[in-house]
């Protein structure tokens, strides 16, 4: 976990908060808010310090408290250090009838965490979220942007080993290779 | 086989790109749009009987023909794209596979309603789809489609795309449009509508992906011709999300007017119960709506064929019937605890409620609470009849519907199974078989 | 001028009135309880939902009913408007419902709660409540969040009404608290612990319904009943400088802004008015503040509201019964 953020976008995520902010008539860039809270969370290392808020809101031109009330609203901004990955079960209906919950205890005991913790390498960090809107591949979890659908122990198993493999860096919704202006 | 108008060239390989869609008869239906007047596409829209497919079913051109053209202000056209209601997953289908269908008929709709600057807010756990998306304007955009000078008609549009923060409530209009301007998304309080004072105060049209997508096919067949499809006041076909214990899971689209028996059964469609069980309950369209058993989700009380069509799906009320809401269609077969269904249910509601007004805010999470109890094996007769009060304070008492939508999957539960509450809190031993989540909403704390 | 009918009572209102400001006009009988709304502060309203009201005729020209309750507070008369709020059983029933849904979550500290005696939960709990609770649960808490020397918030104790964020949005150029979470565990906040400092904020505490923002000069001071409201005024740069000083005996625990009948203040006043100004010397005093015999507060009052150009300060005296 880095708890020690370099507080400060990348040249391309600026260029693309200020092109995002262009999008909106004008004196309206406060509409940007959410897509720019998304660049922010994966540029800090998938979560949001009071610090990366305050940067937001300065380059926004806005009051830190409005930037709070937004992120503190929306289920997917993480105000508190999270994993690598951040694995995302759905537990809604469709999926709960196709055995979400069982997903999840499989998950909990491979990692040996509860929802809502992480794992102590870092590395991992599981959420139950609600409906995903991929009820026909029930059950189903999001890793980052990718929705890995009818999920299976022996899936699951797959899917995380291949994560812990392949995670150098911490990974978020907006991945960093779509941070481009 | 029924029509297909929005899954025709679902198949074909490569239709996210505006070549591959052109070749399959793609913008072909903007040309025609942008030789007519705006009026003419109103009209059209309203002749071909479209009715909004988010979920509440009102007639696309008349909620188009309330927009302030008076005042002068600018008019926006929204695609609501937040598409959450469990159950329904048929929009990111569609933006996913056939990007452009949505940008052309956004281009077409934008034109009628004399907007010069469109959205399409999408929810934010499909950035995926946004990036998509994002490609798919770009296309159209070098295309002349979309910028200034419309393929040379004058006629100008920005279209971007925005992506949401994770809030179901934002899949209301006015709670799109406050998310939209950068708030947290609380439902406004109505009058005024959007097609008055919407996004920046200005006239807005907010639209359903589907709803939006179907407008190149209205067009290039003519809205007569569409009419001609459906059934009673129920035209054209509609993308039903298929989900739950169904041996064939996903998306298909039907002609209004399909018996819901047929639905199930067919093996072009569901293909029929898992594992050859029996069918005990269905939720039509998408979790607010009343749960209905097997029953009378296939016959209507009068012992009518129950066909899905917003019409027959409401026959009965809320007594005997249910809604085709977003048609978020989940089946649950005879091993299904309609207890433990309705928790998960409330659950979400209360997750989702976005905490403004108070009979959401606190009734919500009181019935979780209670579910919970029960579930645990320490609910009494005396809370099964709480819930159903509580359920009656919420419903119609809430700034937007989604204190109905979490009542009314309490009330129809209670209505139809209450033998099964009931059994549940005399004989706990016997339903408590699996472990369940009982998650409060994780409050975000000062990092 | 739309008429509009309330409860069997009609009345001629400006065009763009609400059911609520004309139920207030015609009297206290017809007027349904008001928790989030407040006149003077703009888009105020529509949350508590305890101001429902049953539209049983939308207007003369469209006679159809609302099918569902109406905020008073956010509806605006039409002509021909017919209302029913006291003698629709339905809303009887159904506001009972709502101050059940409010005091599911209060910790009904009013014991050591320093709004008790001109809380207004409490008042829509006597007038509109039940006697009982059905909430069996544990109750939602939250820690105290420190906003500066002046203000203590206590957030426990709220009810989401939003005044105090309109307030700091209206009336002050900087905000620096708001609504943080969603849904049940929503709360006021500052987020990180911010002072409120603007000469303005004090009127937070006045228009917080609840005992969620007191005045950190007078905690557990005295109960309110104790205290002899008089009004007073002084030349302010700031502010109109109208108040109610609160004294007992002759010293003025607090200060705050005039309120109507409505429990709404009359204007707004600074902080330097509200924190810094307790000598009766800083005040030209008019004469004791009128209040409604219906309050807790009017237990201590005076026998009879005197005249003010013959009142003093020595004529002061409890209220015997």
């Amino acid at each position: 976990m880095e708890n020690k953020q370099h507080i400060e976008f990348s040249a391309d995520a600026l260029a693309l908060a200020k092109k995002l902010m262009g999008r909106y008539p004008e004196g309206k860039h406060k509409s940007a808010i959410i897509p720019i809270l998304h660049i922010a969370q994966s540029e800090f290392g998938g979560w949001l310090s009071p610090q990366g808020m305050d940067y937001v809101a300065k380059i926004m031109d806005l009051q830190p408290i409005e930037v709070y009330e937004v992120a503190s609203f929306y289920s997917m901004f993480n105000l508190q250090p999270v994993g690598k990955c951040v694995i995302e079960v759905c537990r809604t209906g469709p999926c709960w009838l196709m055995g979400a919950e069982d997903i999840v205890n499989h998950i909990e005991s491979k990692l040996n965490i509860k929802v809502g913790e992480t794992t102590s390498d870092g590395m991992f960090t599981l959420k139950t979220v609600e409906c995903l809107a991929a009820c026909g591949g029930a059950p189903m979890m999001q890793v980052a942007e990718k929705y890995h659908e009818d999920l299976t122990f022996a899936k699951v198993d797959t899917i995380l080993n291949d994560y812990q493999n392949n995670t150098k860096t911490p990974i978020s919704h907006w991945s960093k290779d779509k941070i481009k202006p | 086989m029924g029509k297909k108008l929005l899954t025709e060239h679902f198949g074909v390989q490569g239709i996210q790109q505006l070549q591959v869609y052109k070749q399959h008869g793609g913008y072909a239906s903007l040309e025609k749009a942008l030789k007519k007047t705006p009026d003419e596409i109103v009209n059209e829209v309203m002749t071909s009987g479209l009715r909004g497919r988010g979920g509440a079913g009102f007639p696309t051109g008349r909620k188009w023909s309330f927009i302030d053209k008076k005042s002068g202000k600018p008019r926006y056209l929204v695609c609501n794209a937040d598409e959450s209601e469990p159950g329904t997953f048929k929009d990111r289908y569609l933006m996913e596979v056939n990007p452009h269908l949505l940008i052309e008929g956004m281009i077409i709709s934008s034109f009628a309603l004399g907007a010069h600057l469109s959205y399409i807010y999408i929810r934010g756990e499909l950035l995926y789809v946004y990036h998509i998306l994002e490609k798919a304007i770009a296309e159209a955009y070098e295309a002349g489609y979309l910028g200034k000078n419309i393929l040379g008609t004058g006629y100008d549009l920005e279209l971007y795309c925005h992506p949401g923060g994770g809030a179901y409530i934002c899949g209301e209009e006015t709670a799109l449009i406050e998310s939209l301007e950068g708030k947290r998304g609380n439902p406004r309080i109505k009058p005024p509508f959007p097609a008055i004072s919407g996004l920046y105060n200005n006239p807005t049209v907010v639209n359903n992906v589907e709803s939006i997508a179907t407008v190149p096919a209205i067009i290039a067949m003519g809205g007569e011709e569409y009419a001609k499809i459906g059934i009673g006041h129920s035209k054209g076909t509609k993308l039903i999300s298929a989900c739950g214990h169904i041996k064939k899971p996903g998306i298909y689209e039907i002609e209004l007017g399909l018996p819901v028996e047929e639905f199930i059964y067919s093996d072009e469609y569901c293909g029929g119960i898992r594992g050859g069980r029996k069918l005990k309950a269905v939720v039509a369209g998408g979790s607010s709506v009343p749960i209905l058993p097997a029953e009378l989700i296939l016959k209507t009380e009068k012992g009518e064929p129950r066909l899905m069509s917003y019409e027959s799906l409401s026959d009965g009320g809320f007594t005997s019937g249910t809604m085709l809401g977003s048609g978020g269609f989940i089946v649950m077969d005879e091993t299904t605890s309609i207890v433990k269904n309705l928790f998960n249910f409330t659950r979400f509601y209360h997750h989702e409620s976005c905490g403004q007004c108070s009979p959401c805010r606190e009734g919500t999470a009181w019935m979780e609470k209670i579910l919970h109890r029960i579930l645990h094996g320490h609910g009494t007769l005396k809370d099964v009849d709480l819930l159903w009060t509580l359920q009656k304070n919420i419903d119609g008492k809430t700034i937007c519907p989604l204190g109905d939508a979490a009542a009314w999957p309490v009330a129809s539960a209670i209505r139809h199974f209450r033998s099964e509450f009931e059994d549940f809190v005399q004989h706990p031993e016997k339903h408590l078989d699996v472990k369940h989540y009982f998650n409060q909403i994780e409050k975000k704390e000062l990092a | 001028m739309p008429k509009v009918t309330i409860d069997g009572k009609t009345i001629e209102v400006p065009q763009g009135t609400t059911i609520l400001q004309a139920a207030r006009m015609i009297g206290a009988e017809v007027t349904p309880p008001a928790m989030c709304y407040y006149t003077s502060l703009k888009t105020s309203g529509g949350y508590c939902r305890t101001c429902i009201v049953k539209v049983s005729k939308m207007s003369e020209a469209n006679p159809n009913p609302i099918p569902k309750p109406v905020a008073s507070c956010r509806t605006n008369v039409e002509e021909g408007m017919e209302v029913l709020n006291y003698t629709s059983p339905e809303i009887v029933e159904a506001r009972k419902g709502v101050v059940e849904f409010l005091l599911a979550n209060h910790p009904l500290d009013c014991p050591i709660c320093d709004q008790a005696g001109e809380c207004h939960l409490q008042d829509l709990s006597y007038d509109h409540g039940s006697d009982d609770t059905r909430y069996e649960f544990e109750r939602r808490k939250f820690k105290k969040i420190d906003l500066g020397p002046f203000i203590q918030l206590h957030m426990t104790r709220c009810i989401l009404c939003y005044r105090c964020v309109k307030v700091a949005d209206q009336l002050t150029d900087e905000r620096v608290h708001g609504v943080l979470n969603r849904g049940e565990v929503s709360e006021i906040s500052t987020y990180i612990t911010k002072a409120i400092e603007n000469d303005f904020s004090g009127n937070m505490i006045d228009v917080c319904p609840v005992g969620a923002l007191t005045d950190k000069t007078f905690r557990f001071k005295s109960r309110v009943w104790f205290t002899n409201p008089v009004s007073a005024h002084r030349d302010c740069k700031k502010c109109c400088g109208k108040v109610t000083l609160w004294y007992k005996g002759d010293e003025v625990l607090r200060v705050t802004g005039r309120k109507d009948k409505w429990g709404e203040v009359e204007e707004f006043i600074c902080n330097e008015c509200r924190f810094e100004k307790k000598q009766t010397l800083d005040w030209e005093i008019e004469g004791p503040t009128a209040i409604d015999r219906h309050s807790v507060i009017s237990a201590n009052h005076y026998e009879k509201i005197v005249e003010p150009s013959l009142f003093k300060l020595n004529d002061i005296k409890p209220f015997e019964d």
